[in-house]
């Protein structure tokens, strides 16, 4: 099928540290509703779903059975995908792709809140005999690699603030985020140190929030909505679970899953074609470190671009104008979604205060969080 | 309806079923995947995409077990996607593979199942207990069995099925698991129905030998476009049709006594494959058993027995492996006969119809010409039905 994807509907909750009034199940249905209000279409429209979650995170062993009833999925096709939100969509996508489907429903939450100690599950997720015995917290492990990659590449942590400084700052912005300041690059050099050089400013923190989008084929989107935002692109990639073979400089799985998703969307110089960039950062120095690995920087000129104003709101390349993971909260694999959706408002031109002028191309790149090394790159426009 | 690009069957592999195996989860998944690429005469470096399955992550004790099988399933620097839905994950994977290719996007997917139960201890079922509604039912205590026991109970009440009947498929399957060469040491045997009623109850009405076992193993396939498949293959076995459906979480709202949700994902393949009359349409099926009760219901839910006729048939030998009026059901063993690994048993069963087909299914080979099967499996809480019909 040579027709493109479009996302037709989104809907999205309020992003908060906690959540104790609303179960996970009533925060996905406050989204699908406001999707599907969105998309102007109702569930028995829609002819697959996919979900993301992680049994860890959610505290439930084969988390799939608590999917379809908040989202009208009940007898339909639907199954989850376990991993970051764009290798999630991209399952969405194929399916239209193949031709038999019209319209995909793609969901995902945090309810990060409920998680007592999230070091702990974080610690599950490496290796049970080489590693896990050596008993270290997993943020130890991004300490390393943000020491590591400030050593390779010539950056160093006042970038790194630099990071947390404008994402808190440009989250103020926007209503939905849950951790917005106007901070000063001190008081993220000064902040109290968690695995050198990490400290605790430069770690987002955790939120709760629900997002679902909605996918149709190109003739059936420009029926149903007047501002369909396509996708030109999608890469995902996995590079190796062994950290201890990973280089820990270069984010290689960003690198092909971008080389995947530009060589869709023919672009060929990034910082050029694209008009706004919304890029994982779990942790300030993965910004930078997924600025160069997409190519929007040549490697070790991330830092000096970023204080030249590169990547600021009137900058020549906007980067997470939303206010990113710093500034709207951690949400584990649905973080990709929360990128989506701001890539969503600013083409439809609906980003209110935070509307980057006149801009076609936008790219989301989604990171699964630590200890992973997976992610995806996906490239939306509004052009015809 | 519109018709995807083809997607073919191209090699599988499976390694043996085991009680406790010595090799990882990783290693599993890697002797699977190899003997899968081996088979289809092709290098990782042939590959353009990878799918792997694994049923809960608690079973390892590994958070996001899809990433740590990864390098296993030979997925290093490739788009890699781990797709879940419990139970039904084993064949999920092919449905998952065959979007990959029918998208467009890939020309060659490695599909990749693997389940290593041993790991937790005492026993899986401990685990089982954590799928449940963390408020209204986690409390009880409840396990799989128990679940399954109503199941059980209500299937036989509404259709009148005697115990005697149900231990049929149990000694079916058992026997069929005998030539499978990958079956699980002691699991497979020649049992009379009386044997297989009077071993130990676990929750009447299921008993010990009617459950089927705690398995480590793997299964791989490789899947491959049709433009690829030309140049390369003589006949190979064509993904006719995949369906998939899940039911409400709310189980407790459902009449138990049949999988409409089995019924639903069967219907969306044979819309696919162009199939009217599925009782004369295919010829050799693998439905879901980890209980032998399941084979019955299943059956039903996939059209091929009117409800509650399925025991009937089986009494007639209907299902049996070398019939030559019905359709051979569980020609492999099934998960009775060969063992439980819970997504590389899904697997297997996809990769049974794709032995029968290509006649490589050895003393299994059933005796009626077979031009298409089917494989189904089952997930999360009686809710998710997954099929997956090849030809040839």
């Amino acid at each position: 099928m040579n027709e493109r994807v479009a996302i037709i509907g989104i809907g999205y909750t309020q992003l908060r540290p906690l959540s104790p009034d609303v179960s996970f199940r009533e925060m996905i249905y406050e989204a699908a509703v406001k999707a599907y209000n969105d998309a102007g279409i109702e569930p028995k429209d829609v002819d697959t779903f996919v979900a993301i979650s992680e049994d860890y995170n959610e505290g439930t062993a084969i988390f799939d059975e608590y999917v379809p009833d908040q989202i009208g999925a009940v007898l339909k096709p639907v199954h989850t995908i376990t991993q970051d939100a764009i290798t999630a969509i991209s399952a969405c996508v194929m399916q239209i792709k193949t031709g038999i489907f019209n319209i995909a429903v793609l969901e995902g939450h945090s309810k990060a809140s409920n998680i007592l100690y999230p070091s702990h599950i974080e610690a599950f997720a490496l290796d049970p005999i080489s590693i896990r015995p050596l008993g270290f917290n997993p943020l130890f492990l991004a300490g390393l690699e943000m020491q590591r990659f400030l050593l390779e590449r010539g950056c160093n942590e006042y970038h790194c603030a630099l990071v947390v400084s404008k994402n808190k700052k440009n989250a103020m912005k926007n209503p939905i985020a849950a951790y917005p300041g106007e901070i000063s690059i001190s008081d993220v050099l000064s902040s109290n140190p968690v695995s050198f050089p990490l400290k605790e400013l430069d770690i987002s923190k955790r939120a709760d929030g629900a997002f679902v989008i909605i996918l149709a084929r190109e003739s059936i989107a420009k029926k149903l909505s007047d501002k369909p935002v396509y996708i030109e692109g999608i890469g995902w990639c996995q590079e190796t679970p062994n950290i201890e073979k990973r280089d820990l400089v270069n984010a290689l799985y960003l690198t092909y899953a971008a080389n995947m998703a530009y060589s869709q969307a023919g672009i060929r110089n990034p910082l050029k074609e694209i008009d706004f960039a919304e890029i994982d950062d779990t942790f300030s120095y993965k910004e930078l470190q997924h600025i160069e690995a997409l190519g929007i920087s040549r490697s070790g000129e991330s830092g000096n671009m970023l204080e030249e104003g590169y990547f600021d709101f009137d900058g020549e390349l906007p980067v997470n104008v939303s206010g990113g993971s710093l500034g709207c909260g951690n949400l584990y694999d649905a973080n990709g979604l929360r990128g989506i959706c701001e890539a969503v408002l600013q083409l439809r031109e609906e980003a209110g205060e935070r509307q980057i002028p006149a801009c076609e191309i936008g790219l989301v790149a989604s990171w699964k969080g630590l200890p992973s090394a997976s992610g995806g790159v996906l490239i939306l426009s509004n052009r015809e | 309806m519109h018709f995807p690009q083809k997607v073919a069957v191209i090699g599988a592999g499976m390694t043996k079923f085991m009680r406790r195996a010595k090799e990882t989860g990783k290693e599993l998944a890697f002797l699977a995947a190899k003997m899968a690429l081996l088979d289809a005469g092709l290098e990782i470096d042939d590959i353009d995409a990878v799918v792997c399955v694994s049923a809960p992550d608690a079973f390892d004790g590994v958070h996001m077990k899809g990433e740590y099988l990864s390098d296993g399933a030979g997925a290093f620097c490739k788009p890699y996607m781990r797709s879940y839905v419990g139970g039904g994950s084993g064949v999920f994977a092919i449905i998952n593979g065959w979007y990959h290719i029918a998208s467009g996007y890939f020309k060659t997917c490695l599909v990749v199942a693997e389940e290593k139960m041993s790991s937790s201890m005492p026993h899986p079922q401990g685990i089982f207990n954590a799928i449940y509604d963390q408020f209204l039912e986690r409390p009880l205590g409840v396990n799989l069995l128990w679940i399954f026991s109503l199941e059980m109970n209500r299937y036989m009440s509404v259709h009148k099925i005697p115990l005697e009947t149900i231990a049929l498929v149990a000694v079916k399957n058992k026997k069929n698991g005998l030539d499978h060469p990958c079956a699980q040491e002691g699991i497979p045997g020649n049992y009379t129905v009386e044997e297989i009623v009077n071993s130990e109850i676990m929750c009447w009405p299921v008993t010990r030998l009617m459950v089927s076992p705690v398995t480590d193993g793997a299964a791989a396939i490789v899947l491959a476009s049709e433009d690829f498949v030309k140049k390369r293959y003589k006949d190979p076995v064509w993904i006719e049709g995949v369906g998939w459906h899940l039911d409400t979480s709310y189980w407790t709202n459902r009449d138990l006594y049949y999988p409409r949700y089995v019924e639903y994902a069967a219907r969306m393949a044979y819309d696919m494959a162009g199939i009217k009359d599925p009782r004369k349409e295919i010829h050799v099926v693998e439905p879901y058993d980890p209980f032998a009760y399941k084979e019955l219901h299943h059956l039903e839910g996939l059209l091929l027995a009117d409800k509650g006729e399925a025991p009937k048939l089986l009494e007639k030998g209907f299902w049996d492996r070398d019939t030559l009026n019905g359709i051979p059901s569980s020609p492999s063993g099934g998960l009775l006969g060969v063992g439980n690994p819970i997504a590389a048993a899904g697997l297997m069963k996809v990769i049974e119809i794709y032995w029968q087909l290509k006649g490589m299914a050895g003393k299994r080979q059933v005796k009626k010409e077979v031009k298409r099967g089917l494989a189904q499996a089952w997930g999360d809480l009686m809710q998710v039905g997954t099929v997956v019909i090849l030809g040839k």
